[in-house]
């Protein structure tokens, strides 16, 4: 050990620039930046048309809703589960604040009961998951379908529409020329930025998903910060959720559909272990990204919707195989 | 006698470490050959290499006077050497043969699995072994000791003429550590070649021809156990004479009760115990393994329901249902099993120091000072000597001693008052250990509780101030003073008093 620390001394110079590279490489955020990188530069040598002003502010105002779902998904797998209900508790709390709205109740408050509704249908899966120790992807499958279920007996399967104008705002306004979803974003991340990486419940969902027994036994209260994972996961759903509804002006009960897989591949594109204990919350925003930049460039290059599915399978396949080499 | 293994001149390095310079060892046929070394010695890199996981830099590999090259583990078990893992790659739950058989079932000729004849192989397999197991259990029905057996039938059937076995006595009972012997002995007398890794000196003399002793990735020198003292290896070892591992007891222990443990109960059916812990003490867990030393401990913390719970902290009722409240009552625990209960593996030493007490830390109530952190985790490190390049440092990447000092600094951070070490030293060098058994006593001298779990009696013995036997999950004995020695423990722990 005394050889060590000797040629730390000598070699500090070069050892210190050495380090910083392996730590950039070793960053969960390297490959989802590469990534995002090559497929944005390559979109923009192939289409014209897409890297005008007007095209990026609709990418990422595209992106958005996949986005702030990936934020509790994110929280989810870093303590080693997963949220599959995200749609349709999206769906759900859209649906409900529509409705809300429609029976004459103020906008905030249709809002509010809206997350309070997604927050709570979240904290069940967190009860089930943390306290009667399920296994997150069975109790989720499952409160999947109820949300679904729920949101197309509230509707009677029919889309509300005839949506109040102010409410108009949280989908279609604008503050300082930013398109409101992409504030709302913005603010999501950045919240979730300093929550995962400023605070001790952040240290948790990362020491929760790296060895659960280890914080358990060390006196970390691990069921109340699962719990507390998976409302946060419903919160950003219900979010999502009615930022769409805004968005589109209508409550759809079918809205949705297949998200969370969306929402899964940006997470674990964006370099957050499946199983948990690694990852970055910035990671799954740049994958996000990626992924909404590889749409909307095959888009504008007129390719199929069908063929679309099965390119953007492939890109999720060589991206997870070309950074699998970092866990080595 | 011909040599049936020969590694010459291996010599292996990764970034910035030199793990194997220039090693050569020798393996006759019918010969058990011991590989001694302290932890970090490079004894497990060898044995990869040997196994093909890892290609040597430089040197060769010979079996029967041919070269080899080992690209993956499938080469090196084709060229019949088998390797016991200290984790077992058994699937818990197929049966004995089902495992054996694994990737290469016999089917009959409607390439159906043949299970009369995989039933009729393995049995062939443990008779040669000597062994009787029941081949229909699923292996986690199994003892650890009749899994340690599979995993060697396995290697056996595989056509292994070599085989590697990495501490297969850390996890065994006493008894089943001689069973074990006895199979060695068996394959010995049909011409297996054995590689023998263990901490246990008497293990050696018991069942070794000869030893190699590794230290800081060289060779120290190989000799014959016949020959050889135990003092003169462990000299080899270390490089230097240990003449006393054990720090002095202390100096006048206080009647100051921290725990009283009124009763406790784990099961309805199991009996109940009660004992107390002293201001300053370190109380030490005795018994064989699987005595119910650790259930206590974990039930004690909340870790673990318990049936019924009737302590006193410093004179207080607590409830104690997780070990979270265990933390608030000043009580943490230094799990048996450092890597999967006690670390959490992709965190740094920084993170893992602070995991359980991050309030400290906090600046406006919830956002961590990283550079308070730092400081407090930067002189806790200097505290408990944990070698490391920085605080940045992924825990895995260290020994286990420097593993153990990081969990032991974690409970310092917190001001705990009682501390529960279970096996502290377990897969820990020579070395390291008498630091840890000094910074254990340094602790008490400050006034912290220890109660110490240990399955070696030198342990015991050497660092207790007061032991509590288990048999059979009861405390039968409390023994203090002059009363600490190993006969009476062994005595109390067997049902032989």
């Amino acid at each position: 050990m005394g050889n060590v620390t000797e040629t730390k001394v000598q070699g500090q110079g070069s050892l210190k620039m050495n380090a910083q590279l392996g730590r950039w490489r070793k960053s969960p955020v390297f490959y989802p930046l590469i990534g995002f990188i090559v497929i944005f530069v390559v979109m923009a040598l192939v289409n014209d048309n897409f890297l005008t002003a007007n095209n990026l502010s609709n990418v990422a105002r595209q992106v958005s809703i996949i986005a702030i779902i990936a934020v509790g998904m994110t929280c989810a797998i870093l303590t080693g589960g997963i949220d599959l209900s995200v749609g349709p508790v999206m769906a759900l709390s859209g649906t409900l604040t529509a409705g809300l709205m429609i029976a004459g109740f103020p906008v905030e408050l249709a809002v509010l009961a809206g997350l309070l509704v997604g927050a709570l249908f979240g904290a069940g899966n967190g009860l089930f998951v943390a306290y009667a120790k399920m296994p997150p992807i069975i109790v989720t499958l499952a409160t999947m379908g109820i949300a679904r279920g729920l949101a197309l007996i509230y509707t009677g399967g029919y889309p509300i529409s005839g949506l109040p104008e102010g409410f108009a705002f949280l989908g279609r306004g604008e503050i300082f020329g930013l398109q409101l979803p992409i504030l709302v974003m913005l603010v999501v991340y950045i919240l979730a930025f300093i929550l995962l990486n400023k605070t001790p419940i952040g240290r948790y969902i990362y020491a929760i998903g790296g060895n659960e027994e280890a914080a358990r036994l060390s006196g970390v209260r691990v069921s109340r910060y699962k719990l507390l994972v998976y409302t946060l996961s419903g919160l950003t759903a219900a979010l999502a959720g009615i930022v769409l509804t805004s968005r589109l002006m209508s409550g759809q009960p079918n809205a949705g559909v297949g998200f969370e897989l969306d929402a899964i591949a940006a997470v674990v594109l964006g370099g957050t272990a499946i199983a948990g204990g690694r990852g970055a919350i910035v990671g799954t925003l740049i994958s996000a990204m990626m992924l909404g930049v590889l749409n909307n460039g095959l888009n504008l290059m007129g390719v199929l919707p069908y063929v679309q599915n099965v390119i953007k399978g492939g890109i999720i396949l060589l991206a997870i195989y070309i950074s699998r080499s970092r866990d080595k | 006698m011909s040599s049936l293994l020969t590694l010459d001149h291996i010599s292996k390095s990764f970034p910035g470490v030199k793990a194997l310079t220039d090693i050569s060892l020798q393996l006759r046929e019918g010969e058990i050959h011991a590989l001694l070394g302290e932890n970090g010695a490079g004894k497990s890199t060898l044995m990869k290499i040997l196994c093909g996981i890892y290609s040597p830099d430089a040197g060769s590999i010979a079996i029967d006077g041919k070269e080899q090259h080992f690209h993956t583990y499938h080469d090196a078990i084709k060229a019949g050497v088998g390797i016991i893992f200290q984790e077992f790659s058994l699937i818990p739950y197929l049966t004995a043969t089902e495992n054996i058989f694994l990737g290469r079932e016999i089917t009959n000729r409607f390439g159906m699995l043949d299970s009369t004849s995989m039933s009729k192989k393995a049995e062939a397999l443990f008779q040669r072994l000597g062994v009787t197991i029941d081949l229909t259990e699923p292996v986690s029905h199994l003892s650890v000791a009749e899994q340690q057996f599979v995993e060697i039938a396995k290697a056996l059937s595989l056509e292994a003429r070599i085989l590697v076995l990495d501490e297969p006595t850390a996890t065994l009972t006493p008894s089943e550590a001689d069973h074990l012997f006895n199979i060695m002995r068996e394959l010995k007398s049909q011409g297996v070649g054995m590689i023998f890794i263990s901490h246990h000196m008497d293990e050696i003399y018991e069942i070794c021809d000869r030893i190699t002793v590794l230290r800081d990735g060289c060779l120290v020198g190989e000799c014959e156990v016949r020959s050889t003292d135990v003092d003169d290896l462990v000299e080899m070892m270390v490089g230097r004479k240990i003449e006393n591992n054990f720090p002095p007891k202390a100096l006048h222990t206080t009647s100051e009760v921290v725990i009283d443990v009124r009763a406790i109960q784990l099961t309805r059916e199991a009996p109940v115990n009660s004992f107390t812990l002293h201001r300053g003490e370190i109380l030490g867990f005795a018994g064989l393994v699987g005595s119910g030393r650790t259930k206590l401990a974990l039930g004690l913390l909340g870790a673990t329901p318990v049936h019924r719970k009737d302590v006193l902290v410093n004179g207080r009722a607590e409830s104690l249902k997780s070990p979270a409240d265990a933390l608030n009552c000043g009580i943490g625990l230094l799990p048996e099993s450092r890597k999967t209960e006690g670390l959490v593996l992709p965190f740094s030493i920084r993170e893992n120091i602070t995991l359980n007490n991050l309030a400290k830390h906090c600046d406006v109530g919830f956002i961590i000072n990283r550079s308070h952190e730092g400081q407090v985790v930067d002189d806790l490190m200097r505290k408990v000597r944990v070698k490391a390049p920085d605080h940045e440092c992924p825990v895995g990447n260290l020994s286990g001693g420097n593993q153990q000092k990081v969990v032991i600094a974690r409970w310092l951070n917190h001001n705990c008052k009682v501390l529960i070490f279970d096996e502290p030293t377990r897969g820990i060098d020579v070395g390291a250990k008498a630091e840890i058994y000094r910074l254990m006593r340094a602790l008490t001298n400050q006034g912290i509780s220890i109660i110490m779990i240990s399955s070696e009696l030198p342990e015991v013995v050497g660092v207790s101030d007061r032991v509590a036997v288990f048999r059979q999950g009861r405390i039968v004995k409390t023994l203090a003073g002059d009363a600490v020695d190993s006969s009476n423990i062994i005595r109390y722990a067997t049902g032989g008093a």
